[in-house]
């Protein structure tokens, strides 16, 4: 058996070492918000969070995940109300949101490095999100919205 | 020395004693220098030609896509046997490890994924730091070598480190598993560690200005 920590619970599940984490969160523990996109690290849509990094967890073996803390867009906030989350709705962000899990998981790794992003730092850091509906202009408004929020938030 | 021993072998036979003892000595030291001298006839003697013709070996190595597409002259890797820019446009960063939600190990796992177009692995992925970009692209053999000489380019590393670093940096020997589909540099890793060696021992010499890199088949 391996045990597994995820959202800050400690799951226990019956797989092999080799599996893709993104495998064990969807078909095992039930946390379908991760998407399965490409399967070889190319589109960004299965990213969480392991020890607070960005991975792809399709193919991030199960091995490397024992141990460490493992976040999805499930466990990012206590009541969806992570910034991001607000500024995604507030701007509408998504169109079909296949991919808007992973897109906000890479953003909140952003805004944790970098409070005050540029457009530039929101390129840099969301290069690897693909969305095939084209949000990303909306992507970077939201990102810069949630930034002001997460600031305006710590003043007060 | 020879009348010294005299006055103490006619002595007594604790004299004698220590005239054994002395003599044992000097018998140890003079071996002990012999051993020294052999250790140093074996040293490879100085040879610009040898030299040279070794590194340019080393350079088509170093110049192979496996290995220069993580020393690229710009900010963001190369990949592929054409070595283009890598696929999302992941940047350096301080570290060499990537920026943000692009840091190089969120793909890139621990040991090589498996199948075609799929992310080769190390368990500690990364491109030279921005103070010390150790470029490889684009440089002729001459550019290289000098680098790869100077310690104010090289990460500050001595003829022996160098030679330590080509022989077990994880990084440097992944190059010859790189993963399904993907090329392997020219010869064994064994037979680069060689060239390396017979380059730095016969003298590093720098290849001269002239010296051209070999023209690359099927890239």
């Amino acid at each position: 058996m391996t045990v597994l920590n995820v959202n800050e619970k400690a799951y226990e599940i019956d797989a092999s070492k080799d599996m893709p984490l993104l495998w064990a969160l969807r078909d095992l523990l039930g946390l379908t918000g991760t998407k399965f996109g490409c399967g070889v690290a190319q589109c960004g849509a299965c990213t969480v969070h392991l020890d607070g990094e960005a991975v792809r967890s399709c193919v991030t073996k199960i091995e490397r995940a024992v141990g460490k803390r493992i976040t999805t867009i499930e466990g990012l906030s206590p009541d969806s109300d992570h910034p991001l989350q607000k500024a995604w709705i507030e701007f509408d962000v998504p169109q079909c949101g296949y991919c808007q899990s992973g897109q906000i998981m890479s953003a909140a790794v952003l805004l944790r490095e970098n409070p005050t992003p540029t457009d530039q730092d929101i390129d840099d850091a969301m290069a690897g999100n693909i969305c095939r509906c084209g949000t990303y202009l909306r992507i970077r408004a939201a990102i810069h919205q949630a930034a002001k929020m997460q600031r305006e938030g710590k003043k007060s | 020395m020879s009348n010294l021993f005299k006055k103490i072998a006619s002595k007594k036979s604790g004299a004698r004693i220590a005239l054994a003892i002395i003599a044992i000595s000097i018998f140890t030291a003079s071996v002990g220098r012999e051993v020294y001298f052999t250790k140093v006839s074996v040293v490879p003697k100085k040879d610009s030609v040898a030299s040279v013709k070794a590194f340019m070996q080393v350079y088509e190595v170093l110049t192979h896509p496996r290995c220069m597409n993580c020393h690229p002259a710009g900010d963001i890797p190369l990949q592929g046997e054409d070595s283009h820019l890598h696929a999302m446009l992941p940047k350096r960063g301080v570290d060499g490890k990537g920026v943000y939600a692009m840091k190089c190990s969120n793909c890139h796992q621990p040991t090589n994924s498996p199948g075609l177009h799929t992310p080769p692995g190390n368990p500690n992925w990364h491109l030279p730091p921005a103070d010390m970009k150790m470029i490889f692209q684009g440089k002729s053999p001459r550019e290289l070598a000098k680098q790869l000489l100077d310690p104010a380019t090289n990460s500050h590393k001595t003829h022996e480190q160098l030679i330590e670093h080509v022989s077990f940096d994880k990084l440097v020997v992944g190059g010859w598993s790189p993963g399904e589909g993907r090329e392997l540099p020219p010869g064994t890793h064994k037979e680069f560690v060689a060239k390396f060696k017979t380059w730095i021992e016969t003298g590093a010499y720098v290849p001269s200005a002239d010296a051209k890199a070999p023209i690359k088949k099927n890239r």
